[in-house]
């Protein structure tokens, strides 16, 4: 009887303790798309939301990870660049197959990058590998090696291959044959993507359990903000990214232990006068915006401190320069934040040969200084940074106008007519790597915004820009980029084209009933690591309130 | 008295009420509806703030005093606009019929089929950036006034239609009366009821108007409030609820459009 009851209880405790892992295995993880993915062809994709379906389906050789921004290996063991940076060879992973059971070889690494780089694909990923004129040679001496031979160096070449998710060269499937933890099974346009575990998926856990934990993930599609809010309270999603501070604020209020902070991200938010000589503004307001004091002397007195606290709800940090903190590698820590400063900002004006007539500033003519600042209607935080900084200029006896546009009529104001004189946006800064941005920065680059599309460099300092971004980008280390990229950086926060304002955090919300995630600021944020997030099964729908 | 009347009254007073506060707001709170107090954004009602504060720490009983001056100054101006283009062009058609009828109602019924709000935004994006906050906001119920007069128009070109074959009409005719002084001394007297409501129906919808450009970020440029930007501030809906008092310009704004509606002479009045 003793030894019944002992093998009883003996049950009982294997089952309790066997109870949280049956919990976390298995199940559907569930979260929304913005937006209607464009394409599961991983070499087209250029939308947000086939970014997210392609992080979670595609295998790729080399994986930044999202949360040490250090690259490891994926599906090449192992890798080497030649010493011109042109050249890198793999070291692919043996015996690994691809989601519909094809063997995955050297061959389809050179495919893919075949695929990659020609022009008639028109592959936005393809694009940051091309550079230069020429053929790109791929060698395959044995089915898990290959080695790819650019015509001249890449930048960043190896953080590249993040992107370029291989495909198979031999399956029926095309591009539906894939390597990563997730597959497509099913597509209902405007409704959801549900994916399925990849049972041929090469990853393990420490423990040796295959991976993904999780057997489907649902992404819903689902543009509006407050209805995928609304659902996540409801316990229909697991995952939101990039919430709102209010949204935030209110949901750490509601619902104490699900809201996550990932730290500062990498998108700032900004703005800038408008630079182009041939602009319809009157020569006078011209004068001003080319003056580097008086884009010193505006960037002084806004008090960013407070722009973070009042319309961030402090989930910001303000922002001097063009590259966040976060950003380990790239941020010029040399920067120092100059803070807000008014007697300086009055000084540099009064330097610049401005003048106050009792609370007004004019210019050495005369002329009032008054200028527009004009951003995108419908976005309420950028409508109240420019009400504070309304408030801010109007210590230094500036009148500052705010007009709001819809996104269509402001874009042509900025690339058309340029007939504005300044405009407040934000960038998104999809990669760590400056090349990212050899559009901006450029003189000649179309997105260039304060002169877009220059025949030669307007200044000095936008030629030394140029050069810098190009030595930058065929550097053969990356010590030298760095320095290069340091030496951009300060040259913005000394000439001011852009007036950097705040870099908001990155706020996230994961279910309690999901473990394993750690969101950080670079995309996919709170699912980067999907494949070792796991839900437990009291994910019932409706159960948190 | 009859109830009407009473309600007619007290809906008065209460215009009026509104209408002085609103003109005297600069002596009823010590603030300027512009002034920041960061520190306090978002703050509960208090006696230093009645009505609290904003997300950007503007005192919301200054802006909803200031944004009234500004609403109920402007939407008469466009209403009056608008009901003057409709009394001219509706009797004008309504008495002569024929082909200036004909001209007119396309035009009413081409703006009818335009969509409005379409027309304001494209109109809105075309004007010069570097204008002021005042003539800003000018220009915004400028535009209410000249494009929304197309279904009064309707109306009074009904009305006058009936009058076309009236005694005194075909007297004056017979008199050898010319045809604008027909119109002006004879016609429109005759419309005045027709045009009063017109001109009160049309006062809430033009509110209403620069209630939505606001909520478009269309409407009245900041720092100056209006109705429709402080109904922009109830977007944020479980914000709103957990601070009912934030629903006071939601409130103003029914107050005086019920008042409004109140003091509209009824139909059989009118007839």
């Amino acid at each position: 009887m003793k030894s019944q009851f002992a093998r009883l209880a003996l049950a009982g405790i294997l089952v309790f303790a066997a109870a949280p892992f049956w919990a976390q295995t298995g199940g559907e993880l569930h979260f929304c798309l913005r937006g209607e993915p464009k394409t599961f062809n991983p070499i087209l994709v250029d939308d947000d939301a086939s970014e997210n379906v392609r992080y979670l389906t595609g295998g790729v050789l080399i994986r930044l990870n999202r949360q040490t921004q250090a690259l490891e290996p994926a599906l090449a063991t192992s890798w080497t660049v030649s010493k011109d940076r042109r050249s890198i060879t793999f070291h692919l992973r043996k015996g690994l197959r691809f989601s519909d059971g094809t063997p995955f070889t050297s061959e389809d690494v050179a495919f893919t990058m075949r695929q990659l780089l020609d022009p008639a694909t028109h592959s936005p990923t393809g694009d940051a590998f091309r550079s230069g004129q020429g053929n790109t040679e791929i060698r395959t001496p044995s089915a898990d090696v290959v080695t790819i031979t650019f015509p001249a160096p890449v930048a960043g070449l190896e953080r590249q291959f993040d992107q370029a998710a291989i495909m198979s060269a031999h399956s029926s499937q095309k591009e539906m044959a894939v390597l990563g933890p997730f597959q497509v099974a099913e597509y209902k346009a405007g409704s959801y993507v549900l994916l399925k575990k990849n049972a041929n998926y090469w990853k393990h856990d420490s423990k040796g359990n295959s991976l993904p934990y999780v057997d489907t993930v649902r992404l819903d599609i689902q543009r509006n903000r407050d209805i995928e809010l609304m659902r996540f309270r409801r316990g229909e999603v697991h995952l939101i990214n990039n919430l709102e501070a209010d949204q935030f604020d209110r949901l750490q209020h509601d619902m104490p232990g699900i809201t996550r902070d990932a730290g500062t991200g990498l998108d700032p938010e900004q703005f800038w006068f408008n630079l182009r000589p041939s602009s319809p503004l009157p020569e006078h307001k011209k004068a001003w915006f080319r003056t580097t004091e008086f884009r010193k002397a505006v960037s002084l007195a806004i008090n960013r401190d407070d722009l973070c606290r009042v319309v961030y709800a402090g989930y910001a940090k303000p922002a001097y320069g063009p590259v966040s903190p976060s950003n380990h590698f790239w941020f010029n820590s040399a920067l120092k934040n100059p803070g807000r400063d008014v007697d300086a900002s009055k000084r540099l004006l009064a330097k610049a040969g401005f003048r106050f007539d009792g609370e007004t500033l004019k210019d050495s003519s005369g002329n009032r200084v008054e200028f527009t600042l004009i951003t995108n209607s419908g976005n309420k935080a950028r409508e109240r940074m420019a009400t504070m900084i309304q408030q801010d200029l109007s210590e230094i006896g500036i009148k500052m106008n705010v007009v709001t546009l819809d996104f269509p009529s402001l874009i042509e104001r900025m690339t058309r007519t340029f007939d504005y004189d300044a405009c407040l946006l934000g960038f998104l800064n999809t990669d760590l790597d400056p090349n990212g941005q050899m559009t901006v920065w450029l003189s000649s680059g179309e997105n260039h915004p304060w002169d877009p599309n220059q025949k030669s460099p307007a200044t000095a300092w936008e030629a030394e820009i140029d050069k810098l971004m190009r030595d930058q980008a065929t550097a053969t280390t990356e010590k030298q980029r760095k320095a290069d990229f340091d030496r951009v950086q300060a040259i913005v926060a000394e000439q001011q084209p852009f007036i950097y304002l705040v870099n908001k955090d990155v706020l996230t919300a994961v279910s309690s009933s999901v473990t394993g995630a750690s969101p950080v600021v670079l995309n996919p944020q709170a699912f980067w690591n999907a494949e070792v997030l796991r839900v437990g099964p009291a994910t019932n729908l409706g159960a948190q309130k | 008295m009859n109830a009407l009347k009473i309600m007619r009254r007290v809906s008065f007073v209460i215009l009026i009420a509104v209408f002085a506060a609103s003109l005297l707001a600069g002596k009823l709170v010590p603030y300027s509806h512009a002034t920041q107090f960061r520190e306090a954004p978002n703050s509960l009602p208090s006696g230093k703030h009645l009505l609290g504060t904003d997300p950007l720490g503007r005192d919301l009983f200054a802006r909803l005093l200031y944004g009234t001056r500004i609403s109920l100054l402007l939407a008469p101006a466009a209403a009056l606009l608008s009901t003057m283009i409709a009394g001219v062009f509706g009797a004008f058609a309504g008495l002569y019929g024929g082909w200036p009828q004909r001209v007119v109602l396309t035009a009413a019924d081409l703006s009818m089929a335009l969509p409005l709000l379409f027309v304001l935004l494209t109109l809105r994006a075309l004007l010069p950036l570097d204008i002021s906050p005042a003539l800003s906001i000018t220009c915004t119920f400028l535009l209410l006034g000249l494009l929304g007069w197309s279904s009064s128009l309707r109306v009074v070109w009904a009305s006058s239609r009936s009058l076309r074959e009236s005694d005194f009409l075909l007297m004056a005719r017979a008199t050898g009366c010319s045809p604008l002084r027909t119109i002006f001394k004879h016609v429109l007297p005759n419309l005045r009821p027709v045009l009063f409501a017109q001109f009160w129906i049309s006062i809430p919808v033009f509110i209403l108007a620069e209630a939505t450009l606001s909520m478009l970020g269309l409407g009245v440029m900041e720092p100056l409030p209006s109705w429709g930007n402080l109904l922009r501030g109830l977007e944020d809906f479980p914000a709103v609820s957990a601070n009912p008092w934030k629903l006071a310009p939601l409130f103003m704004v029914c107050l005086v459009v019920i008042c409004f509606q109140m003091i509209l002479p009824a139909q059989e009045e009118v007839s």
